[in-house]
């Protein structure tokens, strides 16, 4: 398990990075955290000819900003430093409750929120919850830079709308009102595993009904898929056990997850119905708190 | 077109300046076996779940696995042979002694360096939290109930200090 | 005399290397000039190599050699099964097969290069053809008529077909008043050391001799299998298990091809060369075990009392038969601690084209207390009874023992419980789980449409087991006593254990005893380590080899002090006369007068030369040890999640010679055991391809899983050795499927689901609830029509 050759590259600016997989192209991977690309090389699962590791291209790549309108979370930033961050806890709730369940603290201090996006497992906590965030990804390359929603950045299992020249550099959400509400649940069969499924649901809530919400499921599509009908369902209605049930029963109703030997179809779909209700829970909670 | 070029890699591991040469492809835990010769860092899965292989690199728990040697330049690296202070035993080793908490010994210096950069991190109130703690290293031989119990103790230690 | 060692609490002496970082695992050994090798292994479950070609492989540079298994044809001779029996039908498993692979991960290949990471570059460029040929992935298929063979040519795929019976089972069934039967299945799972196989090899032209050291448990019987294999006296093999291994379980008690060619591969490179396994070969190489179908169908009277038992069970070999150890275990384990007066067992070992199986940690045990506690379970269902109280009517009683079961155990001798007190055990279990209130809070809580359960399971465990296990002790010229042990350990703690049995034979300090394992260089005969064996067999052999070094320091002291020797004893390190100090004799100086001498002088008369004793211990047959465990687990029916509220654990090894280290022991084989009860699956598809070959598919444990455990000891000495041991290592492991199932199965009784599988995992209680309704539907929908 030790990984074949590869030509690494260290560059010290965006620009050179760039560069680098511009010239480089279709043979060169990008390292960051290398919590995912990593194993896969020791498996020697990925070939890689060039790797163009970004760790060095600087502390402003490494820096979360909250703006008034905007929270954006660049190329270099850890997971642990999102994990640990009260203004995070505070506006972006479910995001530290997805990132305790990503993996251990041992990957999460190198793991990067960026490098688990473009990595784009379907079953990893991240990219559910940036898709129920409707964050916009900020994709670089020598050509420019171009912003995509997560609808259009997630396109399969492992597969982004990333050019072999492009970075994912940035991605960054609106900041929240004081009517936003969110969850993460999920359940995996182990501290630490992949999920078997999982739901972040955000919502705006007033006066206990829901106005606005976005529901994405982790481990059911080849994608973060989100849970339209469910949506659809939830808003407009007051927040409740009734409004959860019915949310269970449309959130089952309209995924179609495949099995796997960990768990049948039929689980995962009823799985996901449960966790969006639970998910639902948690937010009249809060929004009762 | 592979070019098959070294490079250098200088830092500190506990204490100590190196400046080595190395293929880029050299894992960090490799390194520090091959290389330097600190074989307290053991490999029990090379896909980073096992946490035999964690270090501190500048700070943070890692999985010496999943990083590459050529990643460490300028890094600050801790290992089990920097824990104990002219063979005398750091509270969390003597814990774990007292408390039964290795038998193989294979896993434990990854759980030591866990331990040690959590402990560091973070107070640990409660079994739940020393749970956790623990809970990104596999250990097949104890069960770890003594290494729950070595936590705490450590954690108690530090708290009432 | 010292206070007694055996019985004292005492932290390892082990510990202090292992927690700077100084301990000596295999791959830590620094063999100047070492080369690295890689196995190639087949990706097809069967196939037949039709081509090899390893050109580019060897012009890559840094790559010393590559040998096919047809390039090294004088070492491909069988690998013997370790357990026979005569109507076994085995097929060959050869070190590195040279024609027909027949599992996924079997090494047709080996690359020999400066580094590891080049050996496996030359590995992907090996080029192989191969007919894929038709695999079985499990033993139903394996049985089903007609259907492929996993050895092409072979008659069937039949192993072997045994019974084992007691009284009648058919006739005490038929005349039964009431009897139930279902179907059982036990998943495949795996040893998984954290540290994986590895082996290296040195060979020195001038002597003929090669130096293996091997993580394996069983130093001497791997050097025995190697000098029948290369034709060698064995005095020329040296095999070293190294001081520090890195768990065991069991895997690394068997032999393996990949033993038999890397010292052959430094013999014939004349160079050193390592190989270590890494964990995507351990995954598809390591023996696993586990995986059996039992049909079962018991019989009992409305008390619930035991009538008969029949079981037919499937034992899933493998692609080979590495011995036959594992469903022999299971045969003689389905009785457990139960009064069976009629037993019918019928085992259908067969081939599939899976890893070959063979002991891991529980050993076949943990398979038969799953069917029997679960029928059990079922009894008490049947009949309206506390399932507590099932068990309280059948157990063997305290004063039954030694308890002829009726039927035969492994070592050939008729299954007999030497010692025992099972119903303390259960009582203890029941009692300190809280089981009456317990089942109040059930009854509460099912109100408010929540599900705790609780599940019991008692069982016991052959250990100890023979043929003999020996030791040395010798006076070092240094004036300290050197117990050296055939036995290898893997973090048992055998250099603090021995010590303290040593000084407790010699009646002398520890401080002033060393230990010493693993090396067939240092002591001629052994067996090694598995089957919860050397407490019970080496430690009685330590112990006799002290008493008589006791004896000789005393006489050669008496002699040197002109004494009789009742009037000598140990002060610290010296032989004192009457209690002082002032007229004494050093360990050292007895070891110069006796072991050193003086050349050309005459011995002082009355002193015999050489101050080594040696001991083997042949246990007339095997000890049983037994436990009760208690589980109390909540269910959440919605996500299928188990939650274990309380588990306790009642263990009876006989004396205890470290009360810390048989904890640890059971503890973390029971940790072993929650993995097999809820976890671990060694899935492969239908057509024998692995799919679990990462820790992301194949789950340890963590913290976060094992729960805390209220562990309680009560002590039945065996008779059948002088220190009053059974083994420790594997009762742990060998109820929590049992304990754990029975509990889920019990939480859900509202909802009818049943558990016939282990391991319990959420997607499968899930699973079963559906069932159970669609079940309740149809014969709601029945009643309706009716």
């Amino acid at each position: 398990m030790k990984p074949a050759r590869f030509t690494y590259h260290a560059p010290r600016e965006l620009d050179e990075a760039l560069e680098l997989l511009r010239d480089l192209g279709d043979d060169a991977k990008v390292l960051a955290g290398g919590q995912s690309l990593m194993p896969m090389l020791n498996f020697r699962l990925a070939h890689v000819e060039h790797l163009v590791d970004i760790n060095r291209i600087g502390e402003r790549w490494a820096t979360t900003t909250f703006g008034d309108a905007t929270i954006t979370i660049p190329a270099l930033v850890r997971q642990r430093q999102l994990e640990r961050s009260a203004d995070v806890a505070r506006l972006l709730p479910v995001l530290t409750e997805a990132l305790h369940q990503v993996a251990h603290p041992q990957i999460r201090n190198r793991g990067t929120i960026c490098g688990s996006l473009a990595h784009a497992d379907p079953a990893a906590e991240l990219p559910s919850v940036l898709t129920a965030l409707d964050a916009k990804f900020t994709v670089a390359s020598a050509r420019g830079v171009r912003t995509v929603s997560a609808a259009d950045f997630f396109l399969f299992h492992l597969t982004t709308a990333l050019e072999p020249d492009e970075l994912l550099l940035e991605v960054s959400v609106d900041r929240p009102g004081a009517n936003q509400f969110s969850a993460f649940r999920e359940f995996a069969t182990r501290r630490g595993d992949f999920a078997l499924a999982g739901v972040a649901v955000v919502c705006e809530v007033d006066d206990g009904v829901v106005t606005a919400c976005r529901i994405a499921a982790a481990g059911v599509a080849p994608t973060p898929q989100r849970l339209t009908d469910a949506e659809l369902l939830v808003i407009g209605q007051p927040l409740g056990p009734d409004l959860g049930a019915a949310a269970e029963a449309t959130a089952r109703a309209q995924v179609d997850p495949t099995g796997d030997i960990h768990a049948s179809a039929e689980y995962r779909a009823r799985l996901t119905g449960v966790l969006v209700k639970r998910a639902l829970a948690d937010i009249t909670e809060k929004a009762h708190a | 077109m592979l070019e098959q070029t070294t490079r250098r890699v200088r830092g500190t591991v506990n204490g100590e300046p190196f400046d080595e040469t190395v293929d880029p492809r050299l894992t960090l835990a490799d390194f520090l076996r091959e290389k330097l010769r600190l074989t307290g860092t053991h490999l029990g899965c090379e896909h980073g779940v096992c946490g035999a292989c964690t270090v501190i690199v500048d700070g943070a728990a890692t999985r010496a696995c999943l990083m590459l040697a050529v990643q460490a330049d300028g890094a600050v690296v801790e290992t089990v042979e920097g824990l104990a202070t002219d063979g005398e035993l750091a509270p969390l080793q003597q814990a774990f002694k007292r408390n039964h908490a290795l038998q193989c010994g294979f896993c434990t210096p990854g759980f030591l360096m866990s331990v040690t950069a959590a402990l560091r991190e973070d107070t640990v109130r409660d079994e739940a939290q020393a749970r956790e703690v623990l809970s990104g290293n596999i250990c097949r031989c104890t069960g770890y109930s003594g290494l729950v119990q070595s936590v705490l103790d450590v954690a108690k230690g530090r708290s009432d200090a | 005399m010292p206070e007694a060692m055996i019985g004292a609490r005492l932290p390892r002496r082990e510990d202090q290397r292992l927690l700077t970082g100084q301990g000596r695992y295999l791959d830590d050994l620094d063999l100047p000039d070492a080369l690295a090798a890689a196995f190639l292994r087949s990706p097809h479950a069967h196939a037949r190599i039709t081509a090899f070609d390893a050109s580019e492989a060897l012009a890559l540079p840094g790559v010393v050699a590559v040998f096919s298994g047809a390039d090294l044809m004088e070492i491909q001779k069988p690998l013997a099964p370790k357990v026979q029996h005569p109507q076994l039908r085995d097929y060959p498993r050869l070190p590195m097969p040279p024609e027909e692979l027949h599992y996924v991960g079997e090494a047709l290949a080996v690359v020999v290069a400066e580094s590891r990471y080049i050996a496996e570059d030359a590995l992907e460029l090996i080029d192989v053809d191969y007919e894929v040929l038709p695999a079985v992935g499990s033993t139903a298929a394996a049985l089903r008529p007609g259907g492929p063979l996993v050895h092409t040519g072979g008659e069937s795929n039949v192993a072997v077909l045994l019974t084992q019976s007691a009284g009648n089972a058919a006739e005490a069934l038929s005349a039964a008043p009431h009897t139930l039967s279902e179907e059982f299945f036990v998943m495949r799972g795996g040893g998984h050391s954290m540290e994986p196989r590895a082996v290296a090899a040195r060979f020195e032209p001038a002597t003929g001799q090669l130096t293996i050291w091997d993580t394996t448990q069983s130093p001497h019987y791997a050097r025995q299998q190697l000098s029948m294999i290369y034709e060698m006296a064995e005095d020329d093999l040296r095999v070293i298990a190294p001081p520090d291994v890195g768990g065991g379980f069991g895997p690394k008690a068997q032999f393996y091809g990949e033993e038999v060619v890397i010292p052959w591969v430094a013999k014939r490179l004349r160079r050193a060369v390592k190989w270590v396994e890494d964990r995507q070969e351990n995954f598809v190489s390591a023996m696993m075990e586990r995986s059996q179908t039992h049909q079962v169908e018991v019989g009992f009277d409305e008390d619930g009392r035991l009538l008969a038992v029949k079981d037919v069970i499937e034992h899933d070999q493998g692609a080979y038969c590495a011995g036959l150890q594992v469903p022999s275990i299971t045969t003689s384990t389905v009785p457990g601690p139960y009064k069976v007066p009629n037993i019918d067992i019928e085992l259908r070992a067969c081939y599939t084209n899976m890893v070959p199986t063979s002991s891991v940690r529980g050993a076949g045990r943990p398979q038969a207390v799953f069917v029997m506690e679960r029928m059990m379970d079922r009894i008490a269902a049947h009949l309206g009874l506390d399932p507590a109280e099932v068990r309280r009517r059948n157990l063997i009683q305290a004063d039954e023992f030694p308890y002829q079961v009726g039927i035969m155990f492994r070592d050939g001798s008729p299954l007999t419980y030497d010692s025992g007190n099972f119903p303390a055990l259960l009582e203890g279990a029941l009692e300190r789980i809280g089981y009456a209130s317990a089942r109040e809070e059930q009854a509460r809580l099912r109100e408010e449409g929540r599900y705790i359960g609780i599940g019991l399971a008692v069982y016991v465990e052959g250990c100890g087991l023979g043929p003999y296990e020996g030791a040395k002790i010798r006076v070092t010229n240094r004036g300290r006593l050197l117990v050296t042990l055939a036995a290898a350990g893997q973090g048992q703690g055998y250099e603090t254990i021995y010590a303290q049995i040593a000084a407790d034979g010699l009646g002398l300090d520890m401080a002033y005893i060393d230990v010493t394992t693993g090396d067939t260089a240092r002591i001629p005969f052994g067996q090694g380590t598995f089957a919860s064996r050397i407490t019970a067999t080496c430690g009685p052999a330590v112990f006799d080899a002290a008493k008589q070094m006791r004896a000789r320091l005393l006489d050669t002291a008496a002699v040197l002090l002109g004494c009789d020797v009742s009037e000598v004893d140990f002060d610290g390190g010296h032989v004192c006369l009457g209690g002082d100090r002032e007229k004494s004799v050093s360990l050292q100086q007895l070891a110069q007068v006796a072991n050193i001498g003086k050349h050309g002088i005459t011995l002082p008369r009355g002193i015999t030369a050489g101050l080594e004793t040696a001991s083997y211990f042949s246990p007339e047959r095997a000890a049983y040890a037994s436990g009760a465990h208690a589980a109390l687990v909540e269910v959440d029916p919605e996500t299928g999640g188990i939650t274990i509220l309380k588990y306790v654990i009642g263990h009876d090894c006989g004396t205890v010679i470290n009360p810390l280290l048989v904890d640890g022991q059971v503890l973390g084989g029971f940790a072993h055991g929650l993995g097999n009860a809820m976890y671990e699956e060694a899935v492969y598809d239908d057509e024998a391809t692995p799919q679990a070959t990462s820790y992301l598919d194949y789950a340890l444990v963590s913290s976060a899983e094992v729960p805390p455990v209220e562990l309680f000891h009560i002590h039945s000495p065996s008779p059948l050795n002088p220190l009053g041991a059974k083994g420790a290592g594997e009762g742990g492991t060998v109820p929590p499927p049992a304990a754990i199932a029975n509990a889920v199965e019990d939480a859900l009784r509202p909802l009818g689901a049943r558990v016939t599988r282990a391991p319990v995992t959420p997607a499968r209680v899930v699973d079963a609830l559906l069932a159970a309704a669609s079940v309740a539907a149809s014969v709601a929908e029945k009643k309706k029509v009716s």
